[in-house]
């Protein structure tokens, strides 16, 4: 079984079920990213992987525990974090107080832990006095990201880590994607830039309406016609 | 010379009172702001709020001088200030317990809770009138000037003298450690950057395991306590009665709105901002004018805007352009 494994997650917001018997998984030092038309319930899984929806049914696992029934701050306690897909900074808090909440549950010292995410985002270590607010938003996404590795998760969730950025930024922000990657932590993201992520990705989901219309490797999934046709614009 | 009795005259009677009601007005709006801030309403039960620090106070004064206590030169009621802010932080988490958690837990809408903060006003304002009645209480004792009109007259030479009380002193120096404690706590302290961050994106506070509880509790207690010291320095500088303070509610909310709610810098500023409008809007500005103008241009009226008794329709119009103009404050709070 996977490092983290969501199987037949069933469950929304109140209203009707939005996921249908989705099944997602990521294993530690391996990239998987979720793609889908816009509305397919890809934010909407993630959260639910990190128990910020209701599920009807399913469960979720992170190394062999079934951790369904915990709280989300119970899950970054256990080692997941997540970047949400909007909303993921404190606007009036500067870079630096926004890495130290990130941190804000650890009573070791942080100190390494910053040097380590400074060292990954190099802009973020010149801009640690500024506001959040006031950052671009490529700036932004890498703040999050950082917030993020404050708690040195073992399981990092990222929803659309790249919107609202410009293409140099993207490449960028993937290649720091597969560094973080490397430390053997276990990644589940899902993407706008359906093709772009396949392509570093060792397992792709594709979700439609909630539910898991093709798994597969990355480049498998890229060289997959069907899935070329439908859902990465040729 | 006509020019220094001019200033003096100013300062005697816009200048030192404006600065005066102006720390009043912002330690109580800053309460408003960080309340607003965290639970994300406006709570009109802030005034009253204020008002049973001050009746702590009060009554905590007289049962000093009744056992010979006494702190002179200053007021005994600083001394029974750390009582009255535990006194009142104590009683605002009761009313927390009793009526917001509910709320809270339902994840009613901020209208709800700023029509459950008006019910806990008025229970507040029964239970105010129950201990100490309605009437008028003389809080300050001690020493009453630390600067003397007449005295200031004569060591000058001027026509116009300068006074300035104690509680107006006490009210500055207080509202400045106040507020250099509260910016410490929020901007050097792990638990007031996390009351910051919970503030800005209370999701993202959750999911970092920021404990929303403790967060709400310390924001009641802050703001309790800055209600406290606000009520008394203003009783100090004017008189108890508890009438006053739930008129107060108007011009501490101008305050805050004005610097944009939820932000505490910009409750700092609008406190004087709406004092210093109020101030200036209905001082009789004839004698001042008189001084400086040559003789046959001496206005003839008492060169006022306003007079006294409209002094509240200037928080409300100032509120109402700030509104209509800059929404969100002029230092872009989170209005909504
Ligand atoms: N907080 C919410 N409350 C109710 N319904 C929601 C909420 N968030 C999303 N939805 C609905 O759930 C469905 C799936 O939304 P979701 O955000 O998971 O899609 P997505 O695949 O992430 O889309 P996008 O590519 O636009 O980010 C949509 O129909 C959306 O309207
Ligand atoms: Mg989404």
């Amino acid at each position: 079984m996977s490092y983290l494994a969501a199987s037949q997650l069933v469950g929304g917001y109140g209203g009707a079920n939005i996921l249908h018997e989705c099944s997602l998984f990521a294993d530690c030092g391996k990239i998987s990213v979720i793609v889908g038309p816009n509305g397919a319930g890809k934010s909407t899984a993630m959260k639910a992987i990190f128990g910020l929806v209701r599920l009807s049914s399913g469960s979720v696992s992170l190394a062999g525990n079934d951790i369904t029934g915990l709280s989300p701050q119970a899950r970054v306690r256990c080692g997941m974090a997540i970047v949400p897909q909007v909303e993921n900074v404190f606007p009036s808090l500067t870079v630096h107080e926004n890495l130290e909440m990130g941190a804000f549950l650890r009573q070791d010292p942080i100190a390494e832990t910053l040097q380590e995410v400074y060292e990954l985002f190099p802009a973020l270590a010149e801009m640690r006095t500024k506001e959040a607010g006031d950052l671009s938003g490529g700036q932004r996404q890498q703040l999050a990201f950082g917030r993020a590795l404050m708690t040195r998760p073992t399981a990092l969730l990222l929803d659309e880590p790249t919107a609202g950025v410009s293409p140099i930024v993207i490449t960028s922000l993937f290649d720091m994607i597969l560094e973080v990657a490397e430390r053997n932590i276990a990644v589940l993201m899902c993407e706008q830039n359906a093709s772009q992520a396949l392509a570093i990705a060792d397992t792709g989901f594709v979700l439609v309406q909630g539910t898991n219309r093709y798994t597969d490797s990355g480049p498998a999934l890229l060289a997959n016609p069907e899935v070329r046709r439908s859902f990465l614009g040729g | 010379m006509e020019a220094i009795n001019a200033l003096v005259l100013l300062g005697n009677y816009v200048i030192v009172p404006g600065i005066a009601y102006g720390s009043q007005l912002a330690l109580a709006a800053l309460g408003v702001s960080l309340i607003y801030g965290i639970l994300r309403f406006s709570n009109f039960a802030h005034g009253d709020t204020m008002a049973f620090g001050a009746m702590v106070a009060v009554l905590l004064t007289s049962l000093a001088q009744s056992l010979g206590i006494s702190i002179a030169p200053f007021p005994t009621a600083m001394l029974t200030l750390p009582f009255a802010i535990a006194g009142t932080v104590l009683l605002v988490i009761a009313f927390d317990f009793a009526v917001y958690r509910h709320f809270r837990s339902i994840r009613s809408s901020p209208v709800v809770f700023v029509i459950a903060s008006t019910g806990v006003m008025f229970v507040m304002q029964g239970l105010i009138r129950f201990i100490v009645g309605p009437r008028d209480r003389d809080l300050g004792d001690g020493a009453r000037f630390v600067v003397n009109a007449r005295e200031f007259k004569a060591a000058l030479g001027l026509e116009q003298g300068l006074s300035i009380k104690v509680s107006q002193s006490l009210t500055l120096g207080i509202t400045i450690i106040a507020v250099l404690l509260l910016f410490w706590f929020l901007h050097r302290t792990r638990t007031g950057k996390a009351m910051r961050a919970f503030s800005d994106n209370e999701d993202l506070a959750r999911l970092s395991g920021i404990n929303p509880q403790t967060v709400v509790i310390l924001a009641w207690t802050l703001s309790a306590a800055l209600a406290a010291t606000a009520g008394i320095l203003y009783g100090l500088d004017k008189t108890f009665k508890p009438i006053i303070y739930f008129q107060l509610l108007l011009p501490t909310f101008a305050a805050a709105i004005v610097g944009g709610l939820g932000n505490p810098i910009g409750a700092l500023a609008g406190g004087f901002v709406v004092a210093f409008s109020e101030i200036c809007i209905t001082y009789a500005f004839k004698r001042f004018l008189a001084y400086l103008l040559p003789e046959n241009l001496e206005p003839t009226g008492l060169v006022q805007l306003l007079s006294t008794e409209y002094k509240f329709a200037i928080s409300f119009f100032i509120l109402v352009v700030v509104l209509l103009i800059r929404p969100t404050g002029i230092f872009a709070g989170r209005s909504s």
